[in-house]
């Protein structure tokens, strides 16, 4: 299934914040904005609600912490106790370093591996790119354009009239 | 909108605007290799033709291939190992420590930074390795079932904590590095000509898009992973200095080790850092983005450090004394005056002496003389940990047991090797990654250009409020 949109070009953050405010105002539903670098206070004009990736790693983190835990104090307490340096058996003040960094391991692995299949990240060699300046020095607002709903010389106005340099159209297979 | 004063240099010189920065990233990557780069290569090859070497002889005749002896079992491995690890923190330092707290200036050298915390863990790893004399059963230090009837590692040993550190610590920098790596890849994608480029870089980039949302997520994960990553490199080295504290060697056994090794670390990755961007940005061209400024900051960040190593050093002696242990009191006067009196003032000189020198503006801010003196630290860091290491084995309880350490070519090889390895990695990714992180530095370009960046499309009137941060 092929999907059209118009693609406005912009060459600069604040026009484009302000862009994307005035056309969201105006009721247009703005499909997504590309952007060589991440865009300070694009989250919110946008309507992009925080990230719940923190939790994730607060959740994968606690379960290296337990895990790190259990395996130790199973390990030497249980499966095969062994005095050493005439220390307890479970001697947790030791077992601190190998909890913290397995902690972190979870954590951050947890985290990242989240990222990248909620983002839809992975090695493909084909990828499509609305704009391929997008990655260089040009930001990118697509708007999806529906057949018989969307007044296409409008749009291109109000594109056009918030800063756009450009205003393409550009099909897309979904 | 942040608020950049104007008082403050820029952090990018030379009126750039966002596709000057790509196409000054871009070139090195996208050119043919020229001669300089080449020849730079062949020698790091040389070095790492010696590496492998000098692995072999380890390997096929033994660990009797080094000059340790049965009084210093301990001798120039680990003092590579810390010397590596030591040297890798910086770039942790300037990818995290310095991004929680802020510090814009560093969006421009923690690519290269953190992939020379990667490429030196790497070589720090292969002397542990190598030292257990049969590295093919490396796997025994993890806890896996085994055919003993599970008889477990001992988690009450740093030398197994330092196991967990350095690998938890090398896979999460090298993750932390990549997700900074995947909006670049997609420039290099999307600019790419030939057939092979286009699909290699395509696959590093994992499908970027660098969509309003990805940017967000992306934000998100690179400031958890800098929490992260925070304390982790402070564990790392403190972990590394418990493999001597928790021992009862005098000399080893004081509590003063693991904020003393994590500022030496500091320090000795920072000299480091600074040697490596002197030469990269003249060799690619990126003064504008590498600028005194960052050699300033660099270099309070070394006075700073190598002035606590030298109170730790100072601190050390103190103790020695006042603790009353006559044992304790002869390893420090054995340090200074012993046999090894010559590596004990080569690094008090180069790492308590030279960095004093910055305390100048003019020295600071000299591109010579900060290279002479990052070397000089480099030298100095490398002869703490044989000072601590040999030093305070090499004279034991018994003087019948007192022995000497001299290293054998095969000793000086892999040490050599490691630096020939690590100079290759980085060649390779000088040639083949983009070096300066673009995305970061043109996040930081509005605010923080020498000249205001104007766009040559047509404005609207909305860049009323943009000339606030702009430089005369």
């Amino acid at each position: 299934m092929t999907k059209k949109f118009v693609l406005g070009i912009y060459d600069d953050e604040d026009v484009l914040l302000q862009a994307i405010e005035n056309v969201r105002a105006a009721g247009t539903n703005i499909y997504e904005v590309f952007s060589p670098y991440p865009v300070h206070g694009i989250d919110d004009v946008l309507g992009i609600k925080r990230s719940r990736l923190p939790i994730v790693a607060f959740f994968c983190g606690l379960f290296g912490t337990s895990f790190a835990l259990w395996m130790q104090i199973w390990m030497l307490g249980f499966d095969w106790p062994m005095i050493i340096g005439g220390k307890p058996h479970i001697s947790l003040p030791a077992f601190i370093p190998v909890t913290f960094e397995l902690t972190v391991l979870c954590a951050a692995f947890g985290m990242v591996i989240t990222f990248f299949i909620v983002t839809k990240l992975k090695p493909s060699f084909k990828v499509n790119v609305f704009d391929k300046r997008s990655t260089d020095d040009k930001f990118v607002m697509a708007i999806e354009v529906k057949e018989g709903v969307t007044d296409m010389s409008a749009l291109n106005n109000l594109l056009r009239s918030n800063g756009a340099i450009e205003v393409n159209e550009k099909e897309v297979i979904k | 909108m942040q608020h950049v004063s104007p008082i403050r240099e820029p952090l990018v010189t030379g009126g750039k605007t966002y596709h000057d920065i790509t196409e000054d990233v871009c070139r090195q990557v996208e050119a043919k290799p020229n001669a300089r780069w080449a020849a730079a290569l062949a020698v790091a090859l040389v070095g790492l033709a010696i590496f492998l070497w000098s692995v072999y002889r380890t390997l096929w005749f033994g660990i009797g291939e080094w000059g340790l002896n049965k009084t210093v079992g301990w001798a120039w491995d680990i003092t590579n190992f810390v010397w590596w690890v030591g040297i890798g923190h910086a770039g942790t330092l300037i990818s995290a420590i310095l991004l929680l707290f802020r510090q814009k200036w560093r969006t421009s050298i923690n690519r290269a930074a953190e992939a020379m915390t990667i490429f030196a863990v790497i070589c720090a790893a292969m002397f542990p390795v190598l030292h257990m004399g049969r590295p093919w059963l490396a796997y025994w230090v993890l806890p896996l079932p085994n055919t003993f009837g599970s008889l477990w590692v001992n988690f009450n040993s740093p030398l197994l904590w330092d196991v967990f550190a350095i690998s938890t610590y090398f896979s999460v920098s090298l993750v932390f590095w990549y997700i900074g790596l995947i909006p670049d890849f997609a420039t290099i994608r999307d600019r790419a000509t030939g057939p092979i480029a286009r699909r290699a870089y395509a696959f590093l980039s994992f499908g970027w898009t660098g969509s309003a949302k990805a940017w967000s997520r992306y934000e998100t994960v690179s400031l958890i992973l800098a929490g992260l990553a925070t304390p982790l490199v402070l564990s790392v080295h403190t972990i590394v200095s418990m493999d001597f504290a928790t021992s009862v060697i005098p000399g080893w056994h004081t509590t003063i080790f693991p904020p003393y090794f994590v500022a030496g670390a500091i320090f000795s990755g920072f000299a480091m850092v600074l040697t490596l961007m002197i030469i990269t940005r003249k060799v690619f061209k990126l003064e504008d983005y590498i600028t005194l400024e960052h050699v300033e900051s660099m270099n309070k960040v070394i006075i700073l450090t190598g002035s606590i190593v030298g109170v730790a050093y100072i601190t050390e002696f103190f103790i020695a004394w006042y603790s009353g242990v006559e044992y304790e009191q002869y390893a420090f006067i054995n340090r200074a005056t012993g046999p090894y009196w010559w590596a004990y003032w080569a690094m008090m000189t180069c790492n308590v002496i030279t960095p004093q020198l910055f305390w100048f503006r003019s020295i600071r801010r000299s591109l010579t003389a900060t290279f002479i003196i990052t070397i000089f630290v480099n030298i100095g860091m490398w002869f703490e940990r044989f000072v601590i290491i040999v030093t305070s084995l090499h004279r034991d309880y018994l003087p019948s047991s007192w022995a000497m350490f001299s290293p054998t070519i095969v000793d000086i090889g892999v040490y050599v090797g490691t630096i020939g390895l690590f100079f290759t990695l980085f060649l390779l990714f000088a040639k083949f990654f983009p070096v300066v992180n673009m995305a970061e530095v043109k996040s930081i370009l509005k605010s923080s250009s020498e000249v205001k960046h104007h766009p040559h499309g047509t404005m609207h009137g909305t860049d009323k409020d943009s000339h606030t941060n702009t430089h005369p």
